[in-house]
């Protein structure tokens, strides 16, 4: 069944600049695991290493964040529409508990 | 360098110190393509947190799919330290997820001036970049320059090494 995703920006590079792509899926981690077959390292951008949805995205299935869904464990049905949308979040607070992406290593800087 | 009209500035600062000490943060929308903002959106720091900002995800649903429509960009993301510099923490640079914006960063730790300052963050390296705040209606032409901060042009927070 088909699902329509929308990629952002920074994910682009693993859909060869593709705005939207589709995929399928019963829950969500079974999409992302068949748009990682075909958009490599996708799902290492969605999902932790500890097998959770990443804080540093925002995954929406039609208009609802999948957060309040059952996160990668949501349901899909065919023709559903799945946003994915960079977190927007910062702060003074450099705290470790929140900055630890795409190999920075914690405590490795000062605090700003 | 980004390029911004002062009365957005203006309001962005108002937005932050009404907030203050609270973080503040928003959007300054522009046509997709264009690197020219044009229309503040500020948003809800549903942290609201003195030393953290988060976009209320339902909210950037929203903002996000009506930039969509209307063929914009965020061109500008800002969001204020209201207690140290602005520059972006490690924690700002982890989450950049827009490598198109320019993330701008208003301090309003002193109570009767605001630093200002914008970066650009990508794959977590930070490059401040000018600012020129552009005086319509005066002369478009006209051109002031505004705090343009005193740090390395470029920090390199790519941690090799693992």
């Amino acid at each position: 069944m088909a699902i329509e995703v929308r990629i952002p920006t920074i994910l682009r590079s693993h859909t060869g600049g593709a705005k939207i792509v589709e995929g399928a899926g019963g829950t969500l981690g079974d999409l992302f695991a068949d748009l990682d077959s075909r958009h490599d390292g996708l799902k290492g951008r969605l999902v932790t290493d500890t097998g959770a949805l990443h804080r540093f995205v925002n995954v929406y299935i039609n208009d609802e964040d999948v957060r309040f869904l059952g996160a990668l464990e949501a349901k899909l049905n065919d023709g559903d529409s799945v946003t994915i949308l960079p977190a927007v979040a910062g702060g003074a607070l450099g705290s470790a508990a929140v900055a630890a992406p795409r190999g920075l290593r914690v405590g490795s800087l000062p605090t700003r | 360098m980004l390029s911004i009209d002062r009365t957005i500035v203006d309001a962005i600062v108002a937005h932050a110190r009404r907030d203050h000490p609270d973080e503040a943060c928003g959007v300054v929308a522009g046509p997709a393509g264009s690197d020219i903002a044009t229309r503040h959106i500020p948003m809800e720091n549903a942290a609201r947190s003195m030393t953290f900002y988060e976009f209320d995800s339902m909210e950037q649903l929203r903002v996000w799919r009506e930039m969509d429509d209307r063929d914009e960009a965020p061109v500008v993301i800002y969001h204020s330290h209201t207690a140290t510099e602005a520059y972006p923490s490690r924690t700002d640079v982890s989450f950049a997820g827009e490598p198109d914006a320019h993330y701008l960063l208003v301090s309003t730790r002193e109570p009767d001036s605001e630093e200002i300052r914008s970066f650009r963050i990508v794959d977590g390296v930070v490059t401040e970049e000018p600012v020129r705040i552009l005086d319509a209606g005066v002369d478009p032409h006209a051109v002031q320059s505004y705090m343009f901060g005193q740090s390395p042009a470029t920090v390199d927070y790519e941690c090799s090494g693992r």
